[in-house]
C-alpha cells in the first residue's frame, strides 16, 4: 500500500505537470482538490483516464471520482481493491 | 472610423530572443522551444503553476502577454491574434493518443488545447481581461485585416485597447509578436508601421 501512494504520488507529479511539487511535498491525506494540490477539473478527467490506462479501472459514474480522488490515500484504497 | 490611433509598445519572441519595444528582456542559445520558455518563466520570476499545463503555443503566448502588460493598468482590452498553424501542433499530439487501436487513451489535459483561441483564454484568465477577443487564421502575416479589426473595435468602443498580434507555434518553430493599440502612443497604427514592427524585433 506504502508503495502504491508513493506510486501514485510521481504518477500525479508527472502526469498532471505538477511542476513545482515534490513527492515527499504531499502528504497521504492531503486533499487533491482545492486547498491541498489545488487540481482542476481537467486534472480530474486526467485522474479517471490514469485509473483506467495504469490500473485497469473504469468509473462508471465519474462521480464516484470526488470521494475517490479526496487524496492520495482513498485513491490507493480505492486501487487495492478494484484493480485487474 | 476616421479617428487616429497609435500604437503604445510592441514585443517579440523570436529565436531564443524576447523583446519589448526593440528591447532585450531575455535571451537564450536554448533551441529546443519547452527548455527556452521555461527558462523565460523562471527568468520573469513568473509565478503560475498553471504554465506547466499549458500546450506550447499558449505557454508562448503567456509570456509574450506577460511582457507586454507588466505595467498596464487598463484591463478593458480587446484581443485579435493570429497565426497560420492554427493548433496544429497540438493537434498532431492528441492524434496520437488515440491513433493507437489498442491503447486509444485521450489525455483531457491535451486535447482542451486543441483550438487556437485557448490560448486568448490564457491571457485572459491570467491578466483578468473581460473584454472581446478574436482568433484569426492566415497564410502569414496579415497587418491589414489586425489594422481594420483594431480600428473597428476601438472606434465602437467595445474596448480601451486592443492587443494584436501573430502567435506562431508548430514543431517547434515559433514566431510571437504582439502589440497595443489605443488612442495614445509612441508609434503610429499604419499599416506600413505594424509591418515595420512585425519586421524589426
Amino acid at each position: 500500500m506504502t508503495d502504491l501512494k508513493e506510486e501514485l504520488k510521481a504518477k500525479i507529479i508527472e502526469q498532471l505537470n505538477l511542476e513545482d511539487v515534490a513527492i515527499e511535498e504531499i502528504a497521504d491525506k492531503d486533499p487533491l482538490f482545492g486547498e491541498g494540490l489545488g487540481l482542476d477539473s481537467i486534472d480530474a478527467l486526467e485522474l479517471i483516464v490514469m485509473l483506467d490506462k495504469d490500473y485497469g479501472i473504469k468509473l462508471a459514474d465519474p462521480k464516484e471520482g470526488r470521494a475517490i480522488f479526496e487524496s492520495v490515500e482513498t485513491m490507493a484504497s480505492y486501487i487495492s481493491e478494484h484493480r485487474k | 472610423m476616421n479617428k487616429e490611433y497609435r500604437i503604445q509598445r510592441y514585443g517579440h519572441i523570436r529565436q531564443g530572443r524576447i523583446s519589448l519595444n526593440g528591447i532585450p528582456r531575455f535571451e537564450s542559445n536554448e533551441t529546443d522551444f519547452s527548455i527556452f520558455i521555461k527558462s523565460a518563466y523562471k527568468n520573469f520570476d513568473t509565478q503560475y503553476p498553471k504554465f506547466f499545463k499549458m500546450d506550447s503555443l499558449s505557454k508562448l503566448a503567456l509570456i509574450a502577454s506577460d511582457v507586454l502588460l507588466e505595467n498596464e493598468n487598463e484591463k478593458n482590452i480587446a484581443l485579435a491574434l493570429s497565426n497560420r498553424a492554427a493548433s496544429l501542433d497540438t493537434d498532431r499530439r492528441h492524434q496520437k493518443t488515440i491513433q493507437d487501436i489498442e491503447n486509444p487513451f485521450a489525455s483531457p489535459a491535451v486535447f482542451v488545447y486543441t483550438l487556437p483561441n485557448i490560448c486568448l483564454g490564457e491571457i485572459s484568465i491570467r491578466h483578468r481581461l473581460f473584454s472581446e477577443n478574436s482568433f484569426f487564421i492566415f497564410d502569414r502575416f496579415n497587418a491589414d485585416s489586425l489594422f481594420e479589426y483594431a480600428n473597428s473595435l476601438l472606434a465602437n468602443q467595445k474596448s480601451e485597447k486592443v492587443i494584436c498580434g501573430w502567435m506562431e507555434f508548430d514543431q517547434g518553430k515559433y514566431d510571437a509578436f504582439l502589440y497595443v493599440v489605443a488612442k495614445n502612443g509612441i508609434f503610429a497604427h499604419s499599416i506600413e508601421e505594424i509591418n515595420r514592427l512585425y519586421l524589426t524585433p
